[in-house]
């Protein structure tokens, strides 16, 4: 069976009817809808188990403790993490990129440098922005080659004694690209540049291995992989985040408090600080564990498939250009196109009219926007739950888009 | 699958956003302009300039605009431009939306009612620079520039 034929059942949000027609949901690269188990997940902890977690000398109190921690070890498993002590629940990704750029760039010194990429998300790019203004640090950017791959070859020149950090996206949000995280962590631990991966874009579609990746952090969130909002994963090596101060203080966080100093708590309640997204961690434990039951390599090639349909469809009809590496190369489930004569923002509303969801704008990467010499594009992409028929719908759509306005 | 635009298209995309957008009346340059602005929607990137020409005692001559925008925007744009040609000042100074809105005849949602705007926000700016324009906003009968 086809895995959206598996799939679709799972999915209540399937059965919209969006301006008359079937929804066909294509942004699940902003979020993805959420399977029964993870609604029910949640439902369910609310109705029996609520309460908050770690010191409540209660039942519930307990409870809620065990599910809490209970996400963190389906997590570690997902990720391939060494240890449970590596994963540090976060409110997102935005929200673990800049936890970590605040958290290092404390650690920064004038004339320090900070490396990103052209293709980043403005997520990690910004922060890093505001630690090199604060502290003095020169922010640079590795270009991107015409066919939307890292220009690998700049690293020579971009990676320097001075490199502190280097952070970038294992998937880019635009152009699908999936840069070669560790021949960048190679170069960037031999000038002992601590590195940054942000796995927004790659999480909910690859099989995950930190011990192979070998990158400081990596980060994503849940949301965009079939798990709830509000919450997302920072993973941590333990060498690094040992040798860290905590970046944000509260509560859970310490040992023990005095009025002028505080005892840090251990990993990887140090850097948990208040009280945490219980439902929403339960939530990410169901999904981890639905995505597991689908099996990551399954999940790969279907997206993979959809994409090349998508890909070979929108390359035969005049008028349209795809952005982003070649078909023949492997990459995420991101579609970013262009209809010639229209802006993104119409392509979608008249997407929209026929039920099918895509996103259009900058998609939060202003300079990889510049450097492609447009506003905006359209994007398409997808999930566990998309069909070749639906990508069919889209292709038939787009065609007669030139001559809808 | 049919080339006609979707129906559900229909009301956002009204006969004249697409009319105004396929066959502009005042896109393209103005030389001899002497009030320009310009600004950008930060949420889709979306930009508008519009260039008027301002007679000495405040008629505005002609009006055009250039820019990189949807339909909507475009379409907003050419009906200001429309609607303050051959007005005063003031007159331009007090345009509003519902005037913009009553042109374009569409069901805008709100998600894209900043695309109509944007041009009235152009607007205000390129009079607050016109030559003479002292105070215009405080102008008897004249309104606070629309955003």
């Amino acid at each position: 069976m086809r895995l959206d034929e598996q799939t679709r059942p799972d999915f209540p949000i399937l059965q919209r009817i969006v301006n008359g027609r079937p929804l066909v949901y294509f942004d699940s690269g902003a979020s993805s809808q959420k399977p029964r188990a993870v609604l029910e997940a949640m439902t369910r902890y609310y109705e029996r188990s609520h309460a908050n977690v770690h010191r409540s000398i209660h039942t519930l109190g307990e409870e809620a403790t065990e599910l809490y921690e209970l996400a963190r070890d389906a997590v570690q498993r997902f990720i391939g993490a060494a240890s449970r002590e590596e994963v540090v629940f976060t409110r997102g990704t935005t929200d673990g990129l800049g936890l970590i750029a605040e958290t290092i760039g404390r650690t920064l010194a004038k004339g320090d440098e900070i490396l990103v990429t052209e293709l980043e998300h403005h997520s990690n790019l910004i922060p890093w922005q505001l630690v090199a203004r604060d502290r003095g640090a020169a922010l640079k950017a590795l270009p991107i080659l015409a066919d939307g791959t890292l220009d690998l070859g700049a690293l020579d020149r971009l990676i320097t004694r001075r490199t502190r950090v280097v952070a970038f996206a294992h998937v880019s949000n635009v152009l699908g690209t999936i840069t070669p995280v560790t021949e960048i962590v190679r170069r960037a631990r031999a000038v002992n540049a601590i590195t940054v991966v942000d796995g927004a874009q790659a999480a909910p579609h690859l099989r995950l291995d930190m011990s192979a990746l070998e990158c400081d952090f990596y980060v994503f969130s849940a949301h965009k992989m079939l798990g709830p909002t509000g919450i997302g994963v920072m993973y941590g090596r333990r060498a690094v985040l040992d040798s860290l101060e905590p970046g944000r203080g509260g509560s859970e966080m310490i040992k023990e408090v005095w009025i002028d100093h505080a005892q840090w708590n251990d990993l990887p309640w140090r850097f948990e600080p208040g009280t945490p997204p219980i439902a929403e961690a339960v939530g990410l434990t169901a999904a981890v564990e639905y995505l597991e039951k689908l099996g990551m390599d399954r999940v790969a090639e279907h997206e993979r498939a959809l994409t090349r349909q998508t890909l070979e469809g929108l390359a035969r009809i005049p008028g349209v250009a795809v952005y982003g590496p070649s078909p023949a190369v492997e990459r995420g489930a991101v579609v970013a196109f262009a209809v010639d004569g229209l802006h993104p923002h119409d392509v979608a509303a008249l997407l929209d009219a026929e039920g099918i969801a895509v996103r259009a704008g900058h998609h939060c990467a202003m300079p990889l926007m510049r450097r492609l010499g447009v506003v905006g594009t359209s994007r398409a992409t997808f999930s566990v739950f998309n069909s070749p028929d639906e990508v069919s719908l889209f292709l038939a759509t787009v065609a007669g888009l030139r001559s809808a306005l | 699958m049919s080339a006609s635009t979707p129906s559900a298209a229909q009301g956002l995309y009204s006969d004249v956003i697409r009319e105004r957008w396929r066959r502009p009346r005042h896109r393209g340059e103005l030389p001899g302009a002497n009030a320009v602005a310009e600004d950008v929607n930060p949420l889709c990137g979306d930009r508008v300039r519009l260039m008027l020409a301002v007679e000495p005692e405040g008629r505005i001559a002609d009006a055009r605009f250039v820019g990189d925008s949807c339909a909507i925007c475009a379409a907003s744009a050419d009906v200001v431009a429309d609607l303050v040609s051959g007005r005063s000042r003031s007159e331009a100074a007090a345009l509003e939306l519902a005037d913009v809105l009553n042109v374009l005849q569409a069901e805008i949602r709100p998600t894209r009612m900043r695309c109509v705007t944007l041009p009235l926000s152009v607007l205000a700016r390129a009079l607050a620079v016109a030559p003479g324009s002292g105070h215009p906003r405080s102008e008897p009968g004249s309104r606070p520039p629309l955003q």
